[in-house]
């Protein structure tokens, strides 16, 4: 850090007349099939206001339902019934600013959790058969995960067995009470090197613990992810119910074969960048030919009660085709892509299978018919519905729609793209520039090359990793939020930039200048737009 | 198409497999359908659904194969498995006794749930397990008889008694089929509303003795399961 060198926000110019020129966001679209969104600077409201809309009845899964049954499309229910919001009692203390929630920084519970995460001090168990507080391997992990409920019953740790961490558990929830009594709600505890956080929802209680890279924000972001996991498997009204009827009953028997999402979830959020800008990325195509690909679906899936389909190879958006009037949100979709990847059983057969889209409908079900098109089982298809007994329906749409890809080679260009990779830096043939993230807000979506030297190794990336959650934060810190920021590293050179339109995120050589930079830049997003058409789903389908 | 194959009724089922997590549900499945055995079989989420076709006696068999999820978060969603079924196989883990108690909870959810005749198969799978058995064969032969269930002891890592498990119930559907108008059986494969228009003259039309309509059926025999 000594060395490091920053500029922000103020005009990014030098004296040859290089300048930054906020043109028209590459990738933009007013026909978005996804919810545009914001990185994470609205996650706090966000928290507030899932805490006051508890809505059961009126979902939008019940509305589909219901209007499709009787065919009366005149009268569609605004999104959220904002009848009960008044609720706040909860809520005492959310609005508060970021540095008065990290009130709770009292010396001795501050080191003494420090020590009890911190490898070197302390004596060290000599076994580690079943890894608790006192093994050495599990101090010394990165990021702790803890979910339990408000009476304090362990749910989830990410490391360890919950039983054998019984009593710290009890700590936590401890103190989380323990502020609460006081009317206020704690956010986060910073530890020595630990930063401990605290997302606290109705029934649950979600701590994540981190020595790494990320920010107190971004820690947020991936405990309200942890917890959309959660209600994707059992819905906030089962949620409710179960401890409606008892108090200290032990999730862990619903969640049985669940952990694994929330493990794939974690290590998700470690190296895909799709979750820390709230987008996800397609895979690059022909216009033509994806187009192809969605009308296939709409003319072969034409089906009462179906809400979403989408295709996805290798966690990369193929395609998305949705019902009027309903849009998917980007924590969703990636809450259906970990589904995909951690659950090998969908490989097997089709399969039929009820899900939980917390941002769609927290309270109910669709069900999902999911299915692999092609022999690798590169490519997999999801067919979402209100109906449950469509099964055979949807089984017989899959086919057609199977059919009419072999036809037009619409699978065979899909596993020709992923094989070829997305693509290079060199492509966009500007020196000094090593990689980018680049995120369209309007369609919520991102591009990025693939990764090459020097990110080769397991470790390097990880640092990239790194650069670009510090990045991140700086620009979207809640106290003093930037436009711009270019910071001199020791390794590289970094460039942030947020406009209207779209986030960039660019990493250089080291030895880069401003100007040089700048220039890039601009060559960089005269770039994307050209390729805007491949990179991105640009038009929305709809049944 | 043959003039046999004409001459032959198809006969369509439904078979869910119940059972508790991890006594190899999916693998006796597996091994039934797809003639395999994997040791790294990872748990189902939901249902998986199965196609199975044998010629027996005069018929021609297309089972559809529900194969559940054991996990407990999908034990509320069973019934939409269950519904309509014609078959259970009911599968315990003859190492766990836990599972084989499970059992009598499946067999009286179906007895409460389902009024159309159902054949119950119970499976007693792991029977390579000998070691650490805890569930006798005389005790779940004694069980079987009491519910009216059939009953074989399988191993889908040995291969054993799945065959023979799965075709006894193909026969006692077809038995039941014959005998009971009720049955809530079907002789067709109406379930495909497209396969008319995709083969319009390879349509042959079966009569059917228990019901009044003529049904359609398609004899391309690649239906892509």
């Amino acid at each position: 850090m000594a060395e490091t060198r920053e500029a922000e926000q103020s005009q990014i110019s030098d004296p040859d007349g290089e300048e930054l020129m906020e043109k028209n966001a590459p990738g933009d679209s007013k026909n978005s099939m996804l919810i545009a969104s914001d990185s994470f600077e609205n996650i706090d409201i966000d928290c507030v206001e899932e805490f006051e809309i508890k809505k059961h009845k009126g979902g939008l899964i019940h509305q589909i339902v219901k209007q499709t049954s009787k065919e009366e499309q005149d009268e569609v229910a605004k999104e959220n019934d904002d009848q009960n919001s008044a609720k706040s009692d909860l809520s005492i203390g959310e609005d508060s600013s970021e540095d008065q929630g990290e009130i709770f920084e009292t010396k001795d519970i501050a080191e003494a959790l420090d020590e009890t995460l911190n490898p070197g001090n302390g004596p060290i168990s000599s076994h580690i058969t079943d890894e608790d507080v006192n093994s050495p391997e599990w101090r010394s992990q990165r990021k702790h995960i803890f979910i339990f409920s408000d009476s304090g019953k362990p749910v989830y740790s990410r490391y360890g067995n919950e039983d054998k961490l019984v009593t710290l558990f009890g700590v936590m929830q401890a103190l989380v009470s323990f502020i609460q009594v006081s009317g206020d709600v704690i956010r986060s505890i910073i530890a020595g090197e630990h930063r401990f956080v605290f997302l606290i929802r109705e029934h649950l209680i979600l701590v994540g613990v981190s020595n790494g890279t990320d920010s107190t924000q971004q820690v947020l972001m991936q405990l309200t992810y942890l917890y959309n996991q959660v209600l994707s498997v059992l819905t906030s009204t089962s949620l409710q119910k179960i401890y409606k009827q008892r108090r200290n009953y032990d999730l862990r028997r619903q969640l049985s074969g669940a952990e694994k999402f929330l493990d794939s979830l974690l290590n998700m959020m470690e190296t895909e960048p799709g979750f820390l800008l709230g987008a996800v990325r397609c895979l690059p195509l022909e216009s033509t030919v994806r187009d192809m690909i969605a009308q296939s679906i709409v003319q072969h899936a034409k089906v009462k009660d179906l809400v979403f389909t989408l295709m996805i190879a290798n966690s990369q958006l193929v395609t998305l085709v949705r019902m009027k009037k309903y849009y998917l949100h980007p924590m969703d979709l990636h809450i259906i892509i970990n589904l995909i990847n951690a659950a090998e059983s969908f490989k097997a057969a089709e399969s039929w299978t009820p899900i939980c889209l917390p941002k769609f409908d927290s309270s109910g079900f669709l069900q999902a018919h999911i299915s692999y098109l092609d022999e690798d089982c590169q490519t997999c298809l999801i067919l979402l519905t209100v109906d449950r007994e469509s099964f055979f329906t949807l089984s017989e749409c899959k086919n057609r729609i199977q059919e009419r890809l072999v036809k037009y080679n619409g699978l065979q260009a899909i596993s020709d793209s992923l094989r070829k990779n997305s693509y290079s830096i060199q492509d966009c043939k500007i020196s000094d520039l090593r990689h980018f993230l680049y995120k369209s807000k309007s369609t919520a979506q991102y591009t990025s090359p693939e990764l090459e030297a020097p990110y080769l190794t397991q470790p390097e990336q990880e640092r990239l990793f790194g650069l670009y959650q510090f990045l991140h934060q700086r620009i979207h810190s809640l106290s003093r939020p930037l436009k711009i920021l270019y910071h001199v590293g020791p390794y590289e050179t970094l460039l942030g930039w947020v406009t209207q339109g779209f986030e960039l995120y660019a990493v250089f050589g080291p030895l880069v200048t401003k100007p040089l930079a700048i220039n890039a830049i601009n060559k960089l997003l005269a770039y994307i737009k050209r390729e805007e058409n491949r990179l991105f789903i640009l038009n929305s389908v709809t049944f | 198409m043959s003039q046999q194959e004409g001459k032959m009724k198809s006969l369509e089922a439904k078979v869910v497999v119940l059972g508790s997590q991890g006594v190899g549900k999916t693998s006796v499945v597996i091994r039934y359908v797809g003639g395999m055995f994997s040791k790294a079989v990872s748990p189902t989420i939901g249902a998986s659904f199965f196609t199975y076709k044998l010629n027996l006696e005069n018929y021609r068999v297309k089972l559809q194969v529900w194969d559940t999820a054991g996990q407990e978060r999908f034990r509320s969603m069973a019934p939409m498995y269950y519904r309509k079924a014609n078959a259970a196989m009911l599968v315990y883990d003859i190492s766990s006794s836990d599972s084989f108690y499970d059992i009598k909870e499946w067999v009286s959810e179906l007895k409460r749930n389902v009024d159309t005749p159902i054949v119950l198969c119970l499976v007693g799978n792991k029977c390579d397990l000998e070691d650490g058995r805890k569930v006798s064969f005389t005790d779940a032969q004694e069980y079987a008889e009491s519910i009216d269930a059939l009953f074989f002891e399988t191993s889908a890592l040995k291969n054993t008694g799945i065959e023979e498990a799965f075709l006894v119930v193909a026969k006692k559907l077809i038995k039941l089929y014959e005998t009971t108008l009720t049955s809530g059986l079907n002789i067709l494969d109406s379930s495909f509303p497209y396969d008319e228009s995709e083969h319009p003259s390879s349509n042959i039309h079966v009569e059917s003795s228990g019901q009044k309509s003529t049904n359609k059926e398609s004899s391309s025999s690649g239906c892509a399961c």
